[in-house]
């Protein structure tokens, strides 16, 4: 399956079992027939699936062991992407915006060592280093869906701990009404921190609401693996129902404020990219429709694109944070 | 056996076909053998404009090539190229409206009511299209040469709007490295003709 059956993973209860390898290989051999009827029957079977298959073990990173996710719509039964997609299709500006270059140029990111940051308004301010952070909270196994703003998207099994460890661990002050995240800038490692493309370094933030809902996964791990440079290690955030760049990447500091955080994209076109960024596919991006979206690895070529859900199909667990908010004005 | 003789050897018009075949040929061996990475709708359709980009840029250097190195023989390729780019800027359009758009004419129709540039693209297509359409030698004698001439001299219209389809459709990513080359390299052949206007008044 997804993870190397290395004795300690073999021990583990991995959500990639849930469905079965042969369960997927026959629905993907139905894909290819129902497509072979199509136009052009070879060109069907060929383009429509023929790319990795998110079973094969990526085995390029140490293992990271972690348990399958308890909590509630964290386990998508979607298909999960390939590895070898999700490790080298990545919006990572730092190291160039063509969607291929952080894998080409990631490797000269420093993990180790790797400090996080924590100030603002909590009662116990502290710096941690990676180790201390990641025994803050039980690892779990999640597969989240990522739609990326681009309108394409993918099934991730990520690993970490619900980011509200954290901030329990820290004690915010009741003044604290929103998180920043401050992501890692330095130019000596990161060839595309000189451009303007955007003002460096790259910020996100959340309201303390969204920060707290145990959905929002401080992630350290993929695959079974620590995560890969490119997809922001050492420490990452998700949250699965807000547009893919609202997940910041190689955080080396969270800062607690009571003002809403400027936000990398929002400053850069503020009528575009709002705080909020919640997946809606009755929004529209101003330059874009975001009603749908294409799956990366599973809808081929001849698939139509496949129709977006509100907040990204995550809406029984946390529409309940925006209700009475109008989700047009505050996109 | 110099490049000039060359140029007018019976088998360099078969060679240049083939070789404005070789990346469209590229793209689908790429697209059957699943070589075109996580996406590969937006490869083919990316990598196809780029094509027709590469494609103006060489046509366009054409006459001033031949006129600076003193190579009229180079005349005979500037159809053929042409030919081929446009090719390339229909292989893009074929590509978007297939594979982004599943080719549902009402999905087309709100996608361009939202991003404008696609506009831009299809007018420098639309631009190209009366000089693919007489492209053959009988149409040159029909028209005359003066005003197939004229006609073609829409190429110019073509050249701008495609670089402006592709700066409005970086914009978004605010990058211009790319744009800015290929702005650079057609801005500098359509300044040459500016200049051997003015010089030849």
């Amino acid at each position: 399956m997804l993870i190397r059956l290395s004795p300690d993973a073999a021990s583990t209860d991995l959500p990639s079992d849930i469905t079965p390898k042969h369960a997927y290989l026959n629905r993907r051999a139905l894909l290819q027939h129902s497509l072979g009827l199509g136009l052009l029957t070879g060109m069907g079977v060929a383009w429509s699936q023929t790319g990795p298959s998110p079973t094969v073990v990526p085995g390029k990173l140490p293992a990271l062991a972690s348990k399958r996710s308890a909590l509630e719509n964290a386990l998508a039964v979607d298909v999960p992407t390939a590895y070898t997609y999700a490790s080298t299709y990545n919006n990572y500006y730092e190291f160039g915006t063509d969607k291929s270059e952080p894998a080409r140029n990631a490797h000269t990111l420093k993990t180790k060592p790797w400090t996080l940051e924590i100030e603002g308004l909590v009662k116990k301010p502290m710096r941690l280093g990676l180790e201390e952070v990641m025994k803050l909270g039980a690892m779990e196994e999640r597969i989240y869906r990522m739609r990326c703003v681009e309108g394409w998207s993918m099934v991730i099994p990520w690993i970490g701990f619900s980011l509200s460890t954290l901030v329990k661990h820290v004690d915010p002050l009741g003044s604290a009404k929103f998180i920043e995240f401050v992501t890692l800038a330095d130019p000596k490692t990161m060839p595309n921190v000189g451009s303007r493309v955007l003002d460096w370094p790259y910020l996100e933030g959340l309201r303390m609401d969204e920060a707290m809902h145990p959905l929002t996964l401080l992630t350290f791990g993929m695959y079974g693996e620590i995560l890969p440079n490119q997809n922001g290690a050492p420490i990452r955030l998700n949250v699965p129902w807000k547009y893919g760049f609202k997940n910041a990447k190689s955080i080396v500091k969270i800062r607690f404020t009571d003002k809403q955080p400027a936000t990398a994209w929002n400053k850069a076109a503020a009528n575009e990219y709002g705080f909020y960024s919640n997946v809606n596919p009755s929004v529209d991006h101003p330059r874009w429709s975001q009603a749908t979206e294409r799956r990366i690895g599973e809808d081929g070529l001849f698939n139509k694109k496949r129709k977006t859900l509100m907040f990204n199909g995550y809406e029984a667990q946390v529409a309940s944070l925006y209700s009475g908010m109008d989700l047009g004005k505050n996109f | 056996m110099n490049v000039r003789k060359r140029l007018l050897s019976p088998w360099a018009k078969p060679l240049l076909m083939l070789l404005l075949a070789l990346p469209a040929v590229w793209l689908i061996y790429a697209a059957f053998n699943d070589l075109l990475g996580a996406n590969p709708a937006e490869a083919l359709i990316r990598q196809t404009g780029d094509w027709t980009l590469r494609g103006l840029c060489v046509v366009l250097a054409i006459t001033p090539l031949r006129e600076i190195t003193g190579t009229p023989a180079l005349l005979r390729f500037r159809r053929t190229l042409g030919v081929g780019t446009f090719i390339y800027a229909c292989l893009h359009m074929l590509c978007y409206a297939w594979f982004d758009q599943g080719l549902a004419l009402e999905d087309i129709w709100r996608d361009i009511l939202k991003r404008p540039f696609i506009w831009l693209g299809f007018g420098a297509l639309l631009a190209m299209l009366p000089l693919a359409l007489t492209s053959f030698n009988a149409a040159i004698r029909w028209m005359g040469v003066k005003r197939w001439q004229t006609l073609h001299r829409l190429v110019y219209a073509t050249a701008v709007l495609a670089v402006l389809h592709f700066f409005w459709m970086r914009a978004g990513k605010n990058d211009f490295t790319e744009v800015l080359v290929y702005a650079a390299v057609l801005g500098i052949l359509l300044a040459w003709r500016v200049r051997s206007l003015i010089a030849t008044r």
